[in-house]
């Protein structure tokens, strides 16, 4: 049983990816950006939505706040949730008017999130996705012999597993 | 971008929003209703899936269409002769095996679909698409895997699923028609060209019928109309049991 952690990992950061990053360093509203690492998604709530890679842009004119986010599947019902959130810090911060944008391009994927939010899903209690699914591990006893026993999971982000050495099942976040 | 006129591009954003919306429907009702747990949040799992995609195509719908119109009217405002979505969608749900035929064939259509709207000039479209297709791959994952357990399983599943395709075969020709509307679209580079699937998809499909040890059937018989707003008596039901709430209660808000 070998394994590879994503640190002995050249990363290979996908450009959208970094783009948003840039967009983050580079803009003069960081204080906005620091105050949205506080809105968790409401299915994984040690995960930001900067960390989940929704969230993507914000700017502001006048007195407006708009707030760009990208939705992770077509019908996950967090993202109402999220844009709430957003609406409601903002709004604890003194931003009254705040706009929520949904961008559906470029299409969000799995591989926005970082190794961070990567161990913090392991710490969660669930597996982090894979490159296609293969060499998934048990995020109990660190096993990878493991089975599939459904394509969907809780969520519609994630499958559910069971972990043949400590029996327990667990979650995986698929690869989208 | 090419000068078709928006009207006819918010038609079609409306019938694949109609298509994703009434597919979404019938498989929410498998809530509660599935044959064990991990199948009863699958099918409502891809129910989502669906019901998101209509809304992306219904709201860019309603943009285009202006005056007031939104996803919600569109969807909870509009009769039967108004929906357009194709017939095979919004058959009852049936057995099991009839909603994993009904599933595994229209994956391995939106599939072939979803590949081609990706490069319509339309970026919206092309966008709703690219969302879309990611999660087609992993629903027709599952949905093979099933015709193979349902095909290769006992006498009684083969036979189960062997009548559900007989049943949904005379749908299936509606899928790759071409009207009046969509010709257009497909000249201004906005719309796919159905007809050109087909092939392609019977091909797919075969293949997975004869691992299945099931016969995939010619259409000798075919039944269309959706486009043009004449359904099966089963919409009827489905929008009076969907829209209930706003029909009681016009313009009630959570």
């Amino acid at each position: 049983m070998q394994r590879v952690s994503d640190e002995t990992l050249i990363p290979m950061l996908p450009i959208e990816e970094f783009e948003r990053r840039e967009r983050r360093r580079m803009s003069p509203v960081a204080d906005i950006w620091d105050l949205l690492d506080r809105v968790k998604d409401p299915e994984v709530p040690v995960i930001s939505i900067w960390e989940l890679g929704v969230l993507q842009d914000i700017t502001v004119q006048e007195d407006v706040v708009t707030v760009s986010i990208t939705p992770t599947y077509s019908g996950c019902p967090a993202i109402n949730a999220m844009a709430e959130d957003i609406v409601d810090c903002l709004a604890a911060a003194g931003y009254d008017h705040v706009n929520v944008q949904t961008r559906l391009q470029p299409a969000w994927t799995t591989s926005w999130m970082s190794a961070e939010a990567k161990r913090k899903l392991v710490d969660y209690g669930i597996a982090p996705m894979q490159k296609d699914d293969e060499g998934i591990q048990c995020p109990h006893c660190r096993s990878v012999d493991v089975k599939l026993v459904s394509y969907f999971g809780s969520t519609a982000c994630k499958a559910l597993y069971q972990c043949k050495s400590c029996d327990e099942p667990f979650d995986y976040f698929k690869n989208l | 971008m090419s000068n078709v006129a928006n009207e006819k591009i918010a038609a079609y954003a409306n019938r694949l929003g109609d298509d994703s919306l009434i597919h979404g429907h019938r498989l929410s009702e498998w809530c509660s209703n599935g044959p064990f747990l991990e199948e009863d949040l699958a099918m409502t799992n891809v129910a989502l899936d669906y019901i998101g995609r209509a809304r992306n195509f219904l709201t860019y719908a309603a943009e285009l269409i202006g005056g007031g119109a939104t996803e919600d009217t569109l969807a909870y405002e509009r009769d039967c002769l108004e929906y357009t979505n194709l017939l095979i969608y919004e058959l009852p749900k049936g057995d099991f095996a009839f909603t994993t035929a009904r599933q595994y064939l229209l994956d391995e259509f939106e599939l072939l679909f979803l590949t081609a709207l990706c490069n319509s000039e339309d970026s919206t479209l092309a966008a709703v698409a690219e969302k879309s297709l990611k999660e087609t791959r992993y629903h027709l994952r599952r949905s093979k895997e099933w015709m193979l357990r349902l095909g290769n399983g006992t006498e009684e599943s083969k036979e189960k699923l062997q009548t559900a395709v007989e049943q949904l075969i005379g749908y299936t020709p509606e899928l790759f028609e071409v009207d009046a509307l969509e010709k257009d679209l497909i000249s201004g580079g906005i719309a796919v060209d159905r007809a050109g699937l087909e092939e392609s998809w019977r091909s797919a499909c075969e293949k997975t019928f004869d691992e299945a040890g099931v016969n995939m059937p010619q259409a000798v018989w075919r039944v269309k109309g959706g486009r043009t707003g004449f359904h099966t008596e089963h919409l009827g039901h489905l929008l009076a049991d969907m829209q209930f709430v706003q029909r009681a209660y016009p313009g009630c808000q959570w």
